[in-house]
């Protein structure tokens, strides 16, 4: 459960839209389901009074957004933002992607977001609806009389079990308070491949890569990618395409997109969170973030407005390209 | 019947001012090395995108070796320490996927290094044909 | 389609040895878009290359590919050719069959076989040739040199020399720079003002050069051979052009109290001053801060004594804009502020000093009229201690002191050691060193007479510590040769303080979009080979900006790049490289990547309006690249995640031809 109030949240945001401070807001409703939680714009009160929602499935990050909505609308957007949010809306703002005075940026506290697939695993398909509530989640099926409750803590995201930052790096106004930048095991995981044979760890990518349907969607959601045009729509870049004819394409689709990102991506988990194949392409991503704070010294994406990329940048005295697998005997 | 000798494909990208003619002294002094290396010239080793060679690797290169200048050397000052911090990633997220990393490599070659670029080669050549044929990175349609 | 020729040469033996080149010719025959192939013995000689005109013309081509030898040999050779039958150069395409096949190959299968393989991937680049043609741009003939010191100095004599006209801008009232503090000179001991001052008045009667003085560059537009610069003259409060440099207003000025930056503080000047006798230009300048009637309106006293009546309480900043072909950036050094250096005692004891400081002193026109006297009691010193390498070489200390070592103390120490020696052969002298570095011309010979001939007691150790104590200094020591330690009561102390890049260079390269390194030295072109030009073409690096440098140095640097700067302005045009970045505005998403890999500065965003598919218009932010500046690296091609920055001649479409071409 969230500690700010969904209310508190539509009270602020129809504020400022009768103060005309600002002219439309970004926030998140209700899709199909009671899981599907999409990003929306909101521009009368009466639209947020009865549509939006905050609640335990508000994973989307709005950074993005921000790019193509300040180019379309007249006056300031209000968007409120999660911690892992700022990093991305920050990065973006290294990138000269859109105008930080278009923006009215609210920082909100976040307790974690949950996994629908981790509540499918638990309770099954058919899911009716879902009501958040204190600690646990009231699931309704259509194949149970009564609602199943599943406790939140045990259903959260994979990249919230794993939070980097509880910290907003970015904001014109906080509700709630903001938090600490955290210890966070999220390179457990790569690790655990590292530690694997190279043939256990092309096993292990053949299996997941191999499920691509290069549907595009980690791309689309992508705050990274937000190219004019990708070079994968582009027919002049020579390695345009659509669908992945066979395996190795899709291996070159992601290897390319996540080092188009290295040094970029603030590790905000969007990519695994859309992919309907449930790909950890985070995975690929984390790699690129954990070698770049072993090689060249932490860096974190978006942490500060301005900062060098470490792609964009060098040393002296950098590791050489054989030194990478020093002391590595696998 | 015959089997055919293992020939593997080698695709070698060498920056203008010292690689490039760091081979073409070795030329100048008759030193060998195999014919399975083929150069291909750029003028800096910053000019390659980890996409090269990853395309040379899907139409079925079965080694790909970047040569530039020593670091500090760069004829544009920076490109190779550029060059050094992306091949050490991409490098990095291929052994991650399970790819030998004895595929890949980065070597400074200076223009009075024709030994040492014939030493390379041979050694490069060597390496991957130990490795036998690239079947993780191939793009089947690509194979004869 | 293109129409191509392909011309396989022999090189005599060369390539025919090893190479079969009438099956690479017949095999390349049949490559798509290949509509005339053949062989030739020399196709670099006359013969060969009309049959290359001839061919072109007889067969409408429209690129060629050459097999033959390295493109680094005689690229140049079949570009012209091209020309001259009408083709653009740049259709042209090598094969590199001798150096890198038949030389290296012995048997004629396999080199064939790797040659037609070269041949293949050149027809597969040259289809995605396209003509370019190298940029012009024109070059206004004049110099910028920032910084008047005797970098500053040298370097716009021999530019004004050459007939161009310089303009100099030095921030202080007076140029002279750090020269015209010191003393005497190593290794030939003669004395700064006599061999500087004729240069500082040389300089202001060359009538090719304009010294602005009291001044600073504040802005930095354009690129080689066109720079547009504006320079902020800061008010001094005094017209210049009418002003005699006579000094009644010195005399005259009630504000006495004002610690003088020419002699570091050591002594006092008035609100109005004329930095050292030889200043040029020998004008006044106020100093706003100390003046009663710039501040409160009360005095004037300066304005009813000058008859000239160049006084001007009203004086405002001036900016000039001024167009520029070339750019020198001399900016000096300083050194480093001893205030981190508490063991040393420098801020709690007079009698500790620096060496800049020491020059002062024993300069006849310093604080004490050349005579060596403790500053906190005017007492002859009977025991100095000299401290080499304070704040230079710094490892453990990084924090606070430098890692490089700063080159011109040890050869300065040993002058002021032998000069206390020699004028007072009373003084006992101590010189405590990590190691004597005197390499140069009669450097060493001159460390050793100090040795040898005047007693300087060399130590090789560091100073632990510095304690006032009464009217002494204590000094504690280590001999790291003779493993003891030392205590020793000095009068005075004398640290040979680490030089660093003048804090004005570090605003001024992000100006100049000049590279520096991590301790703000401006970085050269090539360490080795292009040492006094900067990355950032048109740049120019003259004396310590680079690097320390003792005078010898400084002067040939600073000659060096006048001669480089000689070079560019007797240009009439620039003609550019033409295989060079270029951005495609549509597809650039104005992130910036490109620009902070790119070692030349050459790309610049703006905002453009752009008319969308759905017939709206946007200003997107994109990125242009200079061809002027840039070289063709293409490190911003690798940058650019959208790949809308692609490099001319070496574009990815067609390097990934020729990867197809080779892999296939």
């Amino acid at each position: 459960m969230q500690k700010i109030s969904r209310e508190s949240l539509v009270e602020k945001a129809i504020a400022m839209l009768q103060a005309h401070e600002v002219s439309a807001v970004l926030g998140w409703k209700k899709g199909e389901f009671d899981y599907d939680i999409t990003p929306a714009l909101f521009t009368d009160a009466e639209d947020l009074q009865k549509n939006f929602v905050w609640n335990d499935f508000c994973g989307a990050n709005f950074s993005k957004y921000l790019v193509e909505k300040t180019r379309n609308i007249e006056g300031k957007i209000l968007t409120f933002l999660k911690p892992c949010d700022t990093y991305s809306f920050n990065q973006l703002l290294t990138e000269h992607r859109f105008d930080r005075e278009k923006v009215y940026a609210i920082g909100i506290p976040c307790e974690g977001m949950v996994d629908i697939k981790k509540i499918k695993d638990a309770c099954g398909e058919g899911i009716a609806s879902i009501a958040c509530e204190e600690d646990v989640l009231k699931v309704t099926t259509l194949y149970e009389d009564a609602p199943i409750a599943i406790e939140t803590e045990t259903v959260l995201a994979e990249r919230c079990l794993a939070c980097k930052s509880k910290k907003h790096v970015a904001y014109d106004e906080l509700l709630g308070e903001t938090g600490e930048v955290l210890e966070s095991n999220r390179f457990d995981e790569v690790e655990r491949l590292e530690a694997m044979t190279a043939d256990e760890r092309f096993a292990f990518w053949q299996n997941e890569l191999s499920r691509c349907i290069r549907c595009n969607a980690c791309r689309d959601v992508c705050p990274a990618c937000t190219c004019e045009k990708c070079v994968f729509d582009n027919p002049n870049s020579g390695v345009e395409n659509k669908a992945a004819a066979n395996s190795f394409e899709e291996k070159l689709f992601h290897i390319i997109r996540a080092f188009h990102v290295a040094g970029r991506c603030t590790d905000c988990g969007e990519c695994s969170r859309v992919c309907p194949q449930q790909i950890p392409l985070h995975l690929l991503n984390r790699k690129f973030i954990h070698d770049i704070d072993r090689f060249y010294g932490d860096y974190q994406a978006g942490a500060e407005v301005g900062s060098r990329a470490p792609l964009v940048d060098y040393t002296l005295d950098d590791l050489e390209a054989s030194e990478i697998f020093e002391g590595r005997d696998n | 019947m015959q089997v055919k000798e293992y020939k593997p494909l080698i695709v070698a990208f060498c920056c203008n001012w010292c690689s490039y003619a760091g081979a073409d002294l070795a030329g100048n002094n008759r030193l060998n090395y195999p014919a399975d290396v083929k150069i291909i010239r750029v003028p800096c080793s910053c000019r390659v995108n980890p996409m090269f060679i990853l395309r040379a690797f899907q139409r079925g290169a079965d080694g790909v070796i970047l040569c530039g200048c020593h670091p500090g050397d760069c004829h544009y000052t920076s490109g190779n320490y550029f060059t050094r911090r992306r091949m050490a990633l991409l490098f990095s997220m291929l052994d991650f996927l399970g790819i030998e990393r004895e595929r890949t490599r980065v070597e400074w070659v200076s223009a009075a290094e024709g030994a040492k670029f014939a030493a390379t080669m041979n050694d490069f050549v060597a390496t991957v044909t130990a490795l036998g044929e690239n079947k993780r990175l191939e793009d089947l349609r690509c194979k004869k | 389609m293109q129409r191509i020729g392909v011309f396989v040469c022999w090189c005599g033996s060369n390539i025919a040895g090893t190479v079969d080149v009438q099956a690479v010719s017949d095999a390349l025959k049949n490559e798509p878009g290949v509509v005339f192939s053949t062989n030739y013995q020399y196709m670099c000689s006359q013969a060969g290359q009309d049959l290359i005109v001839d061919a072109v013309r007889e067969h409408n081509l429209t690129g060629l590919v050459i097999c033959s030898c390295s493109p680094r040999m005689h690229e140049a050779t079949f570009r012209k050719t091209a020309q001259k039958a009408g083709l653009n150069p740049y259709m042209v395409e090598i094969a590199n069959i001798r150096e890198q096949c038949s030389w290296v190959h012995k048997e004629m299968e396999i080199g064939t076989e790797k040659a037609i393989i070269l041949g293949k991937a050149a027809i597969a680049k040259v289809h995605l040739n396209a003509p370019l043609t190298p940029g012009e741009s024109p070059v206004t003939k004049r110099a910028l040199v920032i910084g008047g010191g005797i970098a500053g100095i040298q370097t716009a004599l021999d530019i004004a020399d050459a007939g161009f006209k310089v303009d100099i801008v030095e921030k202080l009232p007076t140029i002279g720079g750090k020269m015209a503090q010191l003393d005497k000179t190593f290794p030939t001991l003669d004395c700064a003002a006599c061999i500087l001052t004729p240069k500082m008045v040389d300089v202001a009667q060359n009538e090719n050069v304009r010294i602005f003085s009291y001044s600073e560059v504040t802005e930095v537009k354009g690129f080689v051979g066109n720079f547009d610069v504006t320079i902020k003259k800061n008010a001094r409060y005094v017209k210049e052009d009418i002003c005699t440099g006579c000094g009644a207003c010195v005399d005259k000025c009630p504000m006495k109290k004002n610690p003088n930056e020419f002699n570091l503080g050591m002594d006092n000047r008035p609100a109005i001053y004329i930095p050292f006798a030889q200043a040029v230009p020998k004008v006044a300048t106020i100093d706003p801060n100390a003046c009663n009637m710039l501040k409160n309106g009360k005095c004037g006293l300066c304005a009813r004594v000058c008859t000239a009546g160049a006084i001007d309480y009203t004086q405002k900043d001036e900016y000039i804009e001024e167009k520029y072909g070339a750019i020198v950036v001399a900016t000096g050094y300083n050194p480093i502020s001893m205030d981190k250096f508490d063991e040393f005692a420098y801020n709690q004891s007079k009698d500790v000093i620096t060496s800049l400081e020491f020059e002062r002193l024993t300069n006849a026109a310093g604080p004490t009229a050349g005579k060596l006297l403790r500053p906190s009691d005017g007492k002859h010193p009977e025991k100095i201690v000299f401290v080499q390498c304070v704040g230079s070489r710094c490892d453990a200390c990084a924090e606070k002191g430098k890692e490089y070592c700063s080159k011109i103390c040890c050869m300065y120490t040993a002058k002021h050691a032998m000069l206390t020696r020699d004028k007072y052969p009373d003084t006992e002298v101590y010189v405590f060193y990590i190691d004597v570095r005197t390499p140069g011309k009669n450097f060493d010979e001159f460390y050793r007479r100090a040795v040898e001939e005047y007693g300087v007691h060399y130590i090789k150790g560091m100073v632990g510590k510095v304690t006032p104590e009464g009217d002494k200094l204590i000094v504690q020591a280590s001999d790291l040769l003779a493993d003891k330690q030392l205590k020793i009561d000095a009068d005075l102390v004398v640290l040979a303080a680490a030089i660093e890049p003048d804090k004005s260079a570090r605003p001024l390269a992000t100006m100049l979009t000049a590279s520096m390194d991590t301790n703000d030295f401006f970085t050269e072109a090539h360490p080795k080979l292009r040492p006094v030009e900067s990355p950032t073409a048109g740049v120019f690096l003259s004396g310590c900006c680079q690097g320390p440098k003792d005078i010898p140095e400084t002067v040939s640097q600073a000659s060096a790049a006048a001669a480089k700067v000689i070079g560019l302005l007797v240009k009439d045009k620039l003609t550019g490289n033409p295989c060079i970045a270029s951005s495609n505005e549509l597809m650039c998403n104005g992130c910036s990547s490109c620009e902070r890999v790119c070692p030349y500065g050459a790309i610049t965003y703006v905002d453009k309006e752009f008319r969308m598919p759905d017939r709206t218009t946007r200003m997107r932010r994109v990125a242009q690249v200079n061809p002027a500046v840039c070289q063709g690296c293409g490190a911003c091609t690798v940058a650019c995640p959208s790949g809308a920055m692609d490099l001319r001649g070496f574009s990815s479409s067609q390097i990934m031809a020729e990867v197809d071409a080779i892999c296939k």
